[in-house]
Parts: C-alpha cells; sequence; structure tokens
C-alpha cells in the first residue's frame, strides 16, 4: 500500500541520520545525534564518585538531565528523563564502576518529531564516547499508527500530530558474534527482537502494536547498521589522527 | 537453603511450625534474615514453586476495593477528587472543556519521599496518568462544553497517594475512574450580566438552567491496567513496592473496555520483553479488566443503594 508522505518518504523509509561524536572538550563523552530536522546533543560526565540518595551504593548510578530547547522542564521532560535513566541503566554494565555517578546531559537542539528515540540514540553515541562499560548499544525508533491502520516510521512533528498513536521502540543493536548463528536466541527469537523501552501514545489495536514492532525491528536492523558503520569509521579516524 | 515456610500466612506459619517446634523461633529469624539478606534468591525460591511471599499465585492481582473515590489494591491506598471550575475555553476548541491531572505522593505515602523535596516519581505518574485518560476517550470533553465559546467546565482531577505499596499507576487510574463515574456536575444557569452562577445560590426559578441534562458525565471506553514485574522468565502481576524494587523489569498494560490497546509502558529494565512476553502480559491485562469492571460497578451500585 503506498502512502504518501509529506516530504516523499516511503512508509518505512527514515530520514537522514547523522551522528558525530566528541564534539564537545570539557565532557568526558558527547555525540550530537540528528535524523532530519530533529537535532539532540548529548554529554557525559563520570563516572563521578558516590551515588545519589536512595540509589543502590553497590552499583553505578546514572542520573539524566534534560535540557528542553526553550523553557523550564515540565511533566514531560521528567518523563522522558525518567525513561531515559532506566533504558541505559539496563544497557550498561553498573557493577564495574559501584558507587558512582555518571551524569548524561541531553540539550534538545530542535525538536521535529521523534524526540525521545533520537535522545536514546545521542546518549548511547555518547556513553560509547565516553568509554562507559556497556553490555550492548540501545537503538530507538519511532512508528506511528495511521486511522487507515497503515504504520509510518520516523515521523516529522506534524505527522506525530496527524496520526492517532504512535509508539516510541528501543531494541538492542544486532550483534555480530562468532558463535554459530542461533546459540544468542531467547525463546527462540534473536537478541535484538527483545524490547528494551516501549512507549505509547494514543489507541491502537494489539495488532497492530505487533505489526508496529515488527516494523520497528526491521528498521533497528538499518539503524544499528548506522551506529556500526559510523563507530567503526570514528574509531579509524581518530587512530590515524592520534 | 530450604529451611523456610513456603507460605509467610500467620496460619501456615503455626502449622508448619509445629513438627519442628524447637527451632522455631530461630527458623523464623533465618528467614527474615535471609529475605533482608538475598532478596533476590529468597523471590526466585518462592518463584521456582510458582508462589510469591504472600501467598498469591504469579498472575494474580491483590485484593481490589473501591468505596467512592478510594482505591485500594492491596495495601496500595489512593484517594481521588475532583474540583469543577467555570472557565473561558480556548479560541481552538470553543465546544470544549479541560481536564487538568496531578498526582501527589505525600510523605506520608512512603518511607523514601522526604518532606519539603517533591517525590521524583509523582510527576512521570502524573503524566502517564494525563496521557492515558486523556487519549483514552474516556471522557468526552464537548460534554464539559457549557455555553460555546463563551463558558466551559474546567475539572481539576487530583489524586492522593496515601499509601505507595506498589503498582502506583493501576491505582490512580482505579481511583481516578471511581471519581470521574461519580461526579456530579452542579447545576448552573447564565445571569443578566452572562456570568454563569450556581441555580441553587441564586434562588431564581424562572432562569433556564444550562445544564439541565448534563448532570453525569458518560464515561466510555473506560481505561483499566495492570502492571507486571518480569524476571527470567518469570511475569509477576500486580508487583508489591518490594518486588518492585527487588526486580527491575516493570511492564504496565492499559487496554480499555473494548480491548484497544491504550497504553504498553516498559521503561527500560534488565529483562528484554520478547513477543511471547508481552503477549503474556496483555492476556493477564484482559483477565484483569474484567475483574475491575466488575469491581467498579459494584462499588457504584453500592453507592446507589445508599
Amino acid at each position: 500500500m503506498e502512502v504518501d508522505r509529506e516530504d516523499g518518504r516511503s512508509q518505512n523509509q527514515l530520514r537522514p541520520l547523522a551522528c558525530s561524536r566528541n564534539i564537545l572538550h570539557r565532557a568526558h563523552g558527547s555525540a550530537s545525534w540528528s535524523q532530519g530536522d530533529t537535532k539532540v546533543l548529548a554529554a557525559v560526565y563520570g563516572p563521578k564518585a558516590g551515588t545519589k540518595k536512595n540509589e543502590n551504593p553497590e552499583k553505578a548510578c546514572i542520573e539524566v538531565i534534560w535540557k528542553p530547547k526553550t523553557g523550564q522542564i515540565g511533566k514531560p521532560e521528567k518523563e522522558y528523563e525518567m525513561i531515559l535513566k532506566r533504558t541505559l541503566e539496563s544497557i550498561c554494565i553498573l557493577t564495574v564502576n559501584p558507587n558512582t555517578t555518571t551524569s548524561i546531559i541531553v540539550q534538545v537542539v530542535n525538536d521535529d518529531g521523534a524526540l525521545l528515540p533520537s535522545a536514546i540514540n545521542a546518549a548511547c553515541m555518547a556513553l560509547v564516547d565516553a568509554g562507559i562499560p556497556m553490555k550492548h548499544l540501545a537503538v530507538a525508533i519511532c512508528c506511528c499508527v495511521a486511522k487507515s491502520g497503515y504504520v509510518i516510521l520516523d515521523p516529522t512533528k506534524l505527522e506525530e500530530q496527524k496520526m492517532k498513536a504512535f509508539a516510541y521502540l528501543v531494541f538492542p543493536n544486532s550483534v555480530r558474534s562468532v558463535l554459530p548463528e542461533g546459540s544468542l536466541r531467547v525463546e527462540g527469537e534473536p537478541i535484538e527482537n527483545g524490547i528494551i523501552t516501549s512507549v505509547t501514545h494514543g489507541i491502537m489495536s494489539v495488532d497492530d502494536y505487533f505489526y508496529c514492532l515488527e516494523r520497528g525491528r526491521a528498521a533497528s536492523v538499518k539503524l544499528s547498521d548506522f551506529l556500526r558503520r559510523n563507530l567503526q569509521q570514528q574509531s579509524t579516524d581518530s587512530s590515524k589522527a592520534g | 537453603m530450604c529451611f523456610f515456610p513456603l507460605f509467610r500466612s500467620k496460619e501456615n506459619r503455626l502449622t508448619m511450625g509445629l513438627p519442628n517446634a524447637s527451632g522455631d523461633l530461630s527458623t523464623e529469624v533465618e528467614v527474615d534474615a535471609f529475605r533482608r539478606l538475598f532478596p533476590l534468591r529468597f523471590y526466585e525460591k518462592h518463584l521456582l514453586e510458582s508462589i510469591r511471599p504472600d501467598a498469591r499465585p504469579l498472575g494474580r492481582a491483590r485484593e481490589t476495593t473501591i468505596a467512592l473515590a478510594l482505591a485500594k489494591i492491596g495495601s496500595t491506598t489512593m484517594l481521588a477528587a475532583i474540583k469543577m471550575e467555570v472557565m473561558t475555553p480556548s479560541l481552538e476548541t470553543p465546544d470544549e472543556g479541560c481536564i487538568a491531572i496531578d498526582f501527589h505522593m505525600p510523605p506520608i505515602c512512603s518511607p523514601i519521599v522526604r518532606p519539603g523535596r517533591p517525590a521524583e516519581g509523582a510527576p512521570v505518574v502524573a503524566k502517564q496518568l494525563s496521557d492515558t485518560i486523556l487519549s483514552s476517550g474516556m471522557i468526552n470533553l464537548k460534554e464539559l462544553s457549557l455555553v460555546s465559546g463563551k463558558a466551559a467546565w474546567m475539572a481539576y482531577l487530583d489524586i492522593y497517594c496515601l499509601d505507595a505499596d506498589g503498582a502506583l499507576f493501576d491505582t490512580a487510574l482505579l481511583s481516578a475512574v471511581a471519581a470521574f463515574s461519580h461526579l456530579e456536575i452542579p447545576v448552573v444557569s447564565l445571569n443578566d450580566d452572562g456570568k454563569i452562577v450556581l441555580s441553587e445560590e441564586q434562588g431564581l426559578s424562572d432562569r433556564e438552567p444550562v445544564n439541565k441534562e448534563k448532570r453525569k458525565i458518560n464515561l466510555s471506553s473506560v481505561p483499566f491496567s495492570l502492571t507486571c514485574v518480569l524476571h527470567k522468565n518469570y511475569i509477576l502481576a500486580d508487583p508489591t513496592a518490594e518486588e518492585e524494587s527487588i526486580m527491575d523489569t516493570i511492564v504496565t498494560v492499559v487496554l480499555d473496555s473494548s480491548s484497544q490497546l491504550v497504553s504498553l509502558h516498559k521503561p527500560g529494565g534488565t529483562v528484554l520483553a520478547y513477543t511471547s512476553a508481552i503477549q503474556d502480559c496483555i492476556a493477564l491485562t484482559r483477565q484483569r479488566v474484567k475483574e475491575l469492571q466488575k469491581i467498579l460497578e459494584e462499588g457504584i451500585s453500592g453507592m446507589e443503594v445508599d
């Protein structure tokens, strides 16, 4: 089924991705991430000594500070902070640096839809840049469900508002392993099919949600290829410079 | 290390304590010590037997009661209140009212909330609640209109958490639904200056009330939710605060009365949710929606008899 999108994309097509790391001088790690006109900056400071109150001192603590483009932070930003914190906690190895705090500061540069997924991707790249030990990367994607039931990926702000429902989905990146294929499967599904984070808005049928999952998983493979290429490219660049 | 009784209720402890009455006290101390020292292992021992420390099977929710707008799930207690105010509707939506939702966690509800400092989780639950209630379409905002373009109701829904023992969102949503289901809108009329006044206060019978037929809000497609905790392959429905803190993967599913998905919320957590786990969570929620619908109906009909 062909769907008309304002910018002429097909329904599964993502906007152009761009990512650069190590762009801030003082931060221990930083990254900027843009998909289309949505752009997010992330900086990582840490691991710093001590954990915050009410946190487990036997593990590393992760703190997320969300800075909107303009104005004060409100309830939506608090929710984003909580989701980012929980998502990043699940991909980092927290037992390596016990009793430390790592701060991640997310600065929204421009919001044109799929803001939280962009922020998750940016924060993840900044963590890699800072050398924080991680189990795997996280790839985040936004799927929109239209009233007539079709699903589009990576919507702009306008599309997000027009659609009846949308889901932010976060998956682990696809792994390349020397182990034979199938040995990394959990319950018959590859590990990258597991959902790290899911946030939905608006009403959809249960089948629509599973369709979103399917589309999101397909797109996350492309995204994780992009991440892998980007990380390999920049690491060879910096080794040449050094 | 199998030295503790599986059931923690008092009767069971008595019967199980009898055969080895000599070591009764020491066993109990050891169980409590084990629970505190190795909380995860303590839970895993129970999960192997498909039972939870409070004697519930994994998929069962705690006892749920609704009285007016006081909802209790297990010992988690929430009180909801709705205040109505007349406001001028915005230009974009001249014939719609508005709902503002807030969630409060005072220090009384949990040891981790300190006075003076707002609880971390409270704004997040508030945001989730307003997203769920507004996007579910439970309330038609047009019903809150009084005079198109001139006056509409602004409903302030405040939910107070009195006891936070896990599944905060579920209990808050239940108390919000209960509050809306017996909300009574006061009769108002327009006075000579074009202002909205309470009809009873004025005592004027000649003025025609503007909302004669709109004393109750019709609730269509009521949302109900169930929070589950994932741990390894186990799914624990309706977790207590202890379970939520030990096993950190929490999935909240909200379904409306026609089984449409209103929200599927999983903020991170160590366990990855595969398709089968998501399907199981949705199936558990479907069952729970039926239970909650019945409890809510009983709660409302109980009110009408009084």
